[in-house]
């Protein structure tokens, strides 16, 4: 046991001195690289606070489903909170980064796949890469296989042309006339999907819907149409609603039980009610604890990047990249994938389609590493040295706990891995994004499109849990045969 | 890997469920709590620490007891006495 505690701290320390001598090295090249070793560190803090506060979106609803646990959905619920008022303070201060998707029953369907997936997996997009960090080798085959090379395939292939209404198709090719974007990069189903649908759909955020703007004016708009509006007042419903559904019978039994033992009369009024929230929000104090701090590191990371952006006077990492003289990584608008934020899945996308080319495939002829989000090398990918952070960060964080093993996926594992990958990452395209990028950024940013998303991936986790049930039930009746 | 659920003595029962990763140590622990009877005891050995604060919660909401946890090597033990 000393041994490994011994042998769990040293490579925690080493993995952090590798990653510090990392971003010596980058700096050393470019002082521009500072921008990606922001990416590094905010990385590797939500990979310490996801570990640690086992935070993960796939068991917010699968855990509430499957075993009437809230913790976790509680959990996202208070780093919502915080993250939206934080986003508020940013965007009244002109240092938020964020901007709203297209708003549309796409984010929905998407989000019940990713949701189907997520259950399935074992873990959301950003749950798996933390596990990853725990040595939990199922969310390597889930991330790897499903976010990074399913994701990418996702985006290249004619296999959805079936799916895509004419008026799309006619749609994308009327743009294509008018010559933006490029006919060689429109190739692919997800080509005629952007280019025809999701180019056309209106964003929504609320401080820029007009009677907002007009009742609310300065930066009113961003805390109570952003902030109170779209995340804070949903955030409380769901808190009450989790309650009445999940754990009122059983608080207030016990309530009743202890003023029985103390020979009191067996009422409970809305003190009890409100006592029981309380004790909702406080069952798990790490989960909770890591909320609060999720939610504001996530804010400041925002800043931070804006803060980033200002001084380097760029809008985008690919125009650095581009001064540094690595034109090939970044796409034909300039850009490379950098959302200025917390995201996960489009960088895994890019690395996906990094490893395809390599053998041979041509990832460079569609939208949305094309046009919208280039293909930088993987060692000069911002956003994927994120996720990388987050692996190294969990992972940190599990060995100083003694929690890191690693173990190979066997058996049925390996089916629920990659099926449930797959889901993730082809669910994760549609919205744009995964349970962090169309969900928690969006909601805390004021774009009501996340609790789509939101809703999609709790239907989704609601279908998962239901096969689980099924399957785990089977199993179980074949070992009590014995009995 | 498979999964072993025992009846290991008289009201004793064990869940083996090391190797499976979320959600399957929860869904597993929660079904032969549901298979056993009141005042009879399970006992848990999982490697997945994730699974950990769920089912802690679980066993506190359902009324079950953990009347002992320990960690040997990587595997976690909790005793859980059904309520």
């Amino acid at each position: 046991m000393e041994n490994l505690e011994k042998r769990n701290t040293f490579w925690a320390y080493a993995i952090t001195g590798i990653l510090v001598l990392i971003s010596l090295l980058y700096y050393s090249v470019s002082p521009y690289y500072i921008y990606l070793i922001v990416y590094i560190w905010f990385g590797f803090a939500y990979g310490m606070m996801l570990q640690y506060g086992r935070f993960c979106f796939a068991s917010a609803s699968r855990d509430l489903f499957a075993a009437g646990v809230p913790r976790m959905a509680v959990g996202i619920l208070v780093a919502l909170m915080f993250f939206s008022l934080i986003q508020a303070t940013l965007a009244s201060t002109n240092m938020s980064t964020f901007h709203p998707a297209p708003f549309g029953i796409h984010t929905l369907i998407a989000g019940l796949v990713f949701g189907v997936g997520m259950v399935l997996s074992g873990g959301c997009a950003s749950g798996s890469l933390y596990k990853i960090g725990e040595g939990n080798m199922t969310s390597f085959l889930a991330a790897f296989f499903g976010l990074c090379i399913g994701q990418a395939i996702f985006v290249d292939v004619t296999w959805f042309n079936a799916l895509m209404p004419q008026k799309w198709a006619d749609n994308a090719a009327a743009k294509v006339a008018s010559g933006f974007p490029p006919a060689d990069k429109v190739t692919s189903s997800f080509d005629t999907y952007l280019a025809g649908y999701i180019w056309d759909q209106p964003t929504v955020r609320m401080s820029d819907i007009p009677a907002i703007k007009e009742a609310l004016p300065g930066a009113s708009k961003y805390f109570i149409g952003d902030a109170l509006l779209t995340a804070l007042i949903p955030a409380v419903l769901l808190l009450i609603v989790i309650y009445a559904f999940f754990m009122r019978k059983g608080y207030i039994n016990k309530k009743k039980k202890e003023l029985k033992k103390a020979g009191k009369e067996e009422k409970t009024g809305f003190g009890d009610d409100i006592a029981g929230i309380w004790s909702m929000i406080t069952a798990s104090q790490r989960t909770t604890v890591m909320g609060v701090l999720i939610g504001i590191v996530a804010g400041l990371h925002i800043l931070v990047m804006k803060g980033m952006q200002l001084r380097f006077g760029v809008d985008n990492f690919g125009r650095l990249l581009t001064k540094m003289g690595h034109t090939a990584d970044v796409s034909t608008s300039g850009k490379v994938f950098d959302p200025g934020y917390w995201y996960i899945t489009s960088q895994e996308g890019q690395f996906g389609a990094w490893i395809l080319e390599k053998f041979g495939w041509n990832m460079h002829d569609n939208i949305f590493f094309g046009v919208n989000n280039g293909l930088p090398e993987p060692w000069r990918n911002p956003a994927l040295w994120m996720s990388f952070g987050i692996i190294f960060g969990a992972m940190v964080m599990a060995r100083l706990n003694n929690e890191y093993k690693f173990k190979l996926p066997k058996g049925e594992l390996i089916a629920w891995g990659l099926l449930g990958g797959i889901l993730m990452g082809w669910g994760s395209r549609p919205a744009l994004g995964c349970n962090i990028g169309a969900f928690f950024i969006r909601v805390a940013g004021g774009d009501p499109s996340g609790w789509l998303y939101g809703t999609g991936m709790v239907g989704g986790a609601f279908i998962g849990v239901k096969f689980f049930n099924w399957w785990t039930e089977r199993k179980m009746a074949k070992e009590m045969e014995s009995f | 890997m498979a999964m072993k659920f025992e009846k290991t003595g008289d009201g004793k029962y064990m869940l083996d469920v090391c190797g499976y990763v979320c959600p399957h140590p929860q869904i597993y622990c929660k079904k032969s709590l549901e298979k056993i009877g009141s005042g009879e005891r399970l006992e848990l050995v999982f490697d997945n620490p994730s699974s950990g604060e769920t089912i802690i919660q679980m066993c506190d909401q359902a009324g079950h007891e953990i009347v002992e946890k320990k960690q040997e090597g990587n595997k976690l033990i909790y005793i859980i006495e059904k309520g």
